[in-house]
């Protein structure tokens, strides 16, 4: 038994993005905005251009994610003589140091989860434009975890604020953040703002428009 | 942004469907909401003690929370403490020969600035400090009236939506896993002592959480309606 299910869409609804009151869709007028009578946020069926916004912002975070990984994130001088450190030179000075939890945490949270996002991301872009009707509850499911971890990879970001504040020990040794700092937290911001700009609905649209 | 507001007579479809109001009483009212992840239209009774999740594709809908307002307010009180105490004191002070290095959360983004790099300054600054405060002060100005007087603040509504929107973007607890991350980093080349700040910081971070995870969206919403 195949039955079509029922959407707000179908039905002629739209639902508030901020606070989910469900009303009966203005009348397609391009000049007209339409708000929300409860809370006051603009009505969309949709979160409005979804597909090219994500691509837009996922383009911009792949190209700002060699930078970020290439270039110097630290520069250490320690009497008189500097030392300039990437992310990944990070985690493999932790690794050889033998302590391999920092070195996981660093890894995961600022080289797999940005690198995992953003193909997740493309994935879940490119599955909405070849109009894929496979498996959109994972997909779905794939989407929410996207959207929840991409803050974790802040965490390198916060740790170099924490080594600049403290060390600056005279003569003895400063630190001081490289220009990849500055490249990884537009890429984190990014990612987050692409997330954010993706709308899920979109995978079961597709569904519907098959059957 | 209100006066560009179209004049379309926008009806609530929320009690309508099989949600009939002759109803006998114990069917009780229905609560019709399209879900944000699929858009599939769910039912559910609008008094309810339990969780509804999508049909379809298992978003969370609705979460009842008892006590809602009190307990928000009352976190979100002793959060706001925290805060400040967390602010006021160092959060690590760094031992190595005859010097002593502390620092605060604002220390570390007075030091980016100074290096000219304004633009982490100000991610820090926002994502530790602006953003964090404004949810705090922001859930204080919402609940306190519905508390003591009974009735929305001025403009709640715009104040909850700020809220709602700027929550993602408050990263306390991932600044707390820097703070774990920086003491074993440096731990090797000096001795490192974590302040009162850490602590507060850690209490604050699980405060903050369940004041947040202790709000009901639903029920604000029904409470701050602006059409009332």
């Amino acid at each position: 038994m195949k039955t079509t299910p029922t959407t707000a869409r179908r039905l002629g609804l739209v639902s508030c993005h901020d606070c989910r009151l469900l009303l009966k869709a203005p009348p397609a007028d391009k000049d007209a905005v339409a708000c929300c009578p409860r809370c006051g946020s603009v009505l969309h069926a949709r979160k409005p251009n979804s597909l090219s916004r994500t691509w837009a912002l996922v383009c911009a975070a792949l190209i700002l994610y060699v930078p970020a990984n290439t270039l110097p994130i630290t520069v250490t001088t320690s009497l008189g003589s500097s030392q300039s450190d990437t992310i990944l030179s990070g985690v493999i000075y932790f690794m050889q140091s033998g302590s391999w939890e920092i070195a996981a945490i660093i890894f995961i949270a600022s080289i797999f989860v940005p690198l995992a996002k953003l193909i997740t991301l493309v994935y879940l872009l490119v599955s909405v434009q070849v109009r894929s009707t496979r498996r959109p509850r994972d997909r779905t499911s794939l989407y929410r975890l996207t959207e929840m971890v991409g803050r974790w990879s802040m965490v390198d970001i916060y740790v170099v604020t924490i080594l600049v504040a403290l060390v600056k020990l005279g003569a003895i040794a400063t630190v001081e953040a490289g220009p990849a700092a500055v490249y990884f937290a537009a890429v984190v911001v990014i990612t987050m703002f692409a997330a954010e700009s993706f709308d899920p609905r979109l995978i079961w649209d597709i569904l519907e428009e098959e059957a | 942004m209100d006066s560009i507001r179209s004049h379309h007579e926008l009806q609530p479809a929320d009690s309508g469907g099989d949600a009939d109001p002759t109803s006998p009483a114990e069917h009780g009212r229905l609560t019709i909401l399209a879900c944000p992840d699929c858009d599939l239209l769910n039912r559910f009774p609008t008094v309810t003690q339990r969780t509804h999740i999508c049909l379809r594709c298992g978003a969370v809908l609705y979460r009842h929370r008892p006590d809602s307002i009190d307990r928000s307010l009352a976190l979100t009180c002793a959060a706001l403490v925290l805060f400040i105490i967390s602010n006021s004191f160092p959060f690590l002070a760094m031992k190595s020969g005859g010097f002593i290095q502390q620092t605060t959360l604002i220390s570390g983004i007075v030091e980016l600035w100074r290096q000219d790099l304004y633009a982490l300054a100000a991610v820090v600054m926002l994502t530790c400090l602006a953003v964090p405060l404004t949810q705090m002060t922001g859930l204080l100005y919402i609940l306190a009236p519905l508390k003591w007087a009974n009735r929305p603040a001025p403009r709640a509504h715009r104040v909850f939506r700020l809220i709602l929107h700027a929550t993602p973007w408050g990263m306390m607890e991932v600044f707390m896993l820097g703070i774990l991350v920086a003491l074993v980093k440096l731990g090797k080349m000096a001795t490192i002592v974590p302040g009162i700040s850490a602590f507060s910081f850690v209490v604050l971070i699980f405060v903050m959480a369940w004041a947040v995870s202790n709000l009901n969206p639903a029920e604000l919403w029904d409470r701050l309606d602006r059409r009332r």
